[in-house]
């Protein structure tokens, strides 16, 4: 295959970055976006780069951030404009190449390989984004240029902010190889734990490990980040488009209380069901499996998912679904602060469907359900989502109160399972 | 947060048939009225100063060089100029 040239465009403190071009006078003063505090979604969304020295980290609660640095800023985020200014930046990588693969609002990568003869060098198609993004849009953004998706993603976070960084087959192992092995994709804090103990510091020491130990202490996973550390990663850049194609949909919300036992999570999860069954509905898919993620009141989360029996698109049953799977893995030692809920493994739902054999009771309960979700749906559009609610939703005033569904909630699109919210 | 640097302001415009749009004058907040001799240059731009994106008409008005951004926002496009 011949070499790729692949850059990776992420811009700088996103959401803070359009605070501050909309108001002026936060420029030059620590700020920070961050959610708000009556629906406790109270973390750092993103910082200003005076906000730093003070030790302001996102994903940090609001209350430690202001104890860092009382004079914080902290402003409501606000997603429309974030997606409009993600869609203007999207608009300007397309005139290089028709190949894009966005991650997230703010990231994204772009192949050039076919559309350099008409802009000359990686360096300078990457320069030339820096120069538009900041001149158009008022924010900067930093660019990784190099031969693979790992490496231009790498390369766009030694920069920052509005920097160009070319790794290249030539300087990978000066570049790269001495970063820390968190810095590589895929490398999270569990498997950074797994690594270390193993005295697997930085990516180069990921390089220099034989390949089946790593198999070995992280399963397949192992190879992945060997490959990706090797620069071996082949992975093509999405085209344009491609990334409309919808592979799951879900939702998550931090509580507005923490949630104690099943009879909470059945709540939360019923709301949850009822948004993405909605959506599913809205575009003519269902689910095979059925996806929950857990995270712990101290902030330890994980996920967990089962193949369904029968593909659905009914609340209830993706609602059971995860019931069955948090009685299965969750004890509830520790009160869960944030719960979600994804159907993946999506097929369009299609009319003759075939029934389970020898359960025809249950398939007419089935369609039973089925319309009266439908009904559910159309009530909601017509009258709003509260026009219409399940009575044990209001055993729990505060956790019935979530609409998810109207929420503006935005997740990062998955590296390798390519998920949309 | 007041911002009052920018200045949405009313425009008379006309709308060619190939879709390009073309201000013909501005109402200030004072209510004066200030006609566009000559359009320069159309490009996308930021507004650091007001702090905005959108088009930018870079325009002449009684001889001085100023710019007009068209800010579209939720479908809806709206005309602000930078306070001096």
């Amino acid at each position: 295959m011949p070499a790729r040239t692949v850059i990776h465009a992420d811009l700088d403190n996103f959401y803070a970055s359009v605070e501050m071009l909309h108001h002026p006078k936060l420029r030059g003063h620590p700020m920070a976006v961050g959610g708000s505090v009556e629906q406790r979604h109270g973390i750092i969304l993103a910082r200003n780069y005076e906000a730093r020295p003070y030790g302001i980290k996102v994903g940090q609660a609001l209350w430690q951030a202001r104890q860092l640095c009382s004079g914080l800023i902290i402003v409501p985020p606000d997603y429309n404009k974030y997606l409009r200014f993600s869609r203007l930046f999207r608009s300007i990588l397309g005139n290089y190449s028709p190949q894009i693969e966005p991650f997230g609002l703010d990231e994204a990568w772009v192949d050039l390989t076919g559309c350099l003869a008409k802009h000359g060098s990686g360096a300078n198609v990457a320069d030339e984004i820096r120069a538009r993004v900041k001149f158009e849009l008022g924010i900067t953004v930093s660019v990784g240029v190099s031969y693979n998706k790992i490496f231009a993603k790498l390369g766009s976070d030694m920069n920052k902010p509005d920097g160009t960084t070319v790794i290249t087959e030539q300087n990978f192992r000066e570049l790269a190889w001495p970063l820390p092995a968190a810095d590589l994709l895929g490398v999270g804090r569990a498997t950074q734990v797994k690594l270390r103990k193993y005295n697997i510091r930085t990516i180069g020491d990921i390089a220099q490990s034989d390949p089946n130990l790593l198999k070995r202490w992280l399963g397949k996973w192992g190879l992945f980040l060997y490959t990706y550390a090797n620069g071996f990663d082949a992975s093509p850049v999405a085209q344009a488009g491609e990334e409309n194609v919808i592979k799951s949909i879900g939702n998550s919300t931090t509580c507005p209380r923490d949630l104690e036992n099943d009879k909470d999570a059945h709540i939360v999860f019923q709301c949850l069901a009822e948004s993405i069954a909605a959506r599913m509905r809205e575009l003519g898919l269902q689910a095979k499996t059925v996806q929950i993620s857990l995270r712990t009141n101290d902030l330890y989360s994980f996920t967990r998912q089962k193949a369904l029996v029968q593909p659905t698109h009914l609340s209830t049953e993706l609602c059971s679904a995860a019931m069955a799977l948090l009685r299965a893995h969750y004890r509830w030692d520790k009160p869960l602060r944030s719960i979600g809920l994804r159907g993946t493994n999506l097929e369009p739902i299609i009319a003759g469907r075939q029934p389970v054999l020898f359960a025809l009771d249950e398939d007419i309960r089935r369609r039973r359900t089925e319309v009266l979700e439908y009904v559910i749906d159309n009530i909601r559009r017509r009258f709003g989502y509260f026009a219409i609610t399940r009575a044990f939703m209001s055993l729990d005033p505060q956790l019935g109160k979530l609409n998810p569904k109207d929420e503006h909630i935005i997740h990062p699109i998955g590296y390798l399972r390519g998920d949309a919210s | 947060m007041d911002n009052s640097s920018k200045v949405y302001v009313d425009v008379n415009e006309d709308r060619l048939k190939d879709g390009r749009l073309v201000p013909l004058s501005i109402v200030w907040e004072d209510g004066t009225r200030y006609a566009i001799d000559q359009v320069l240059n159309v490009r996308p731009a930021a507004s650091l100063k007001a702090g905005g994106v959108g088009l930018r008409y870079t325009i002449k008005v009684r001889g001085h060089k100023t710019y007009l951004f068209l800010e579209e926002e939720n479908g809806v496009a709206k005309w602000f100029v930078e306070r001096k």
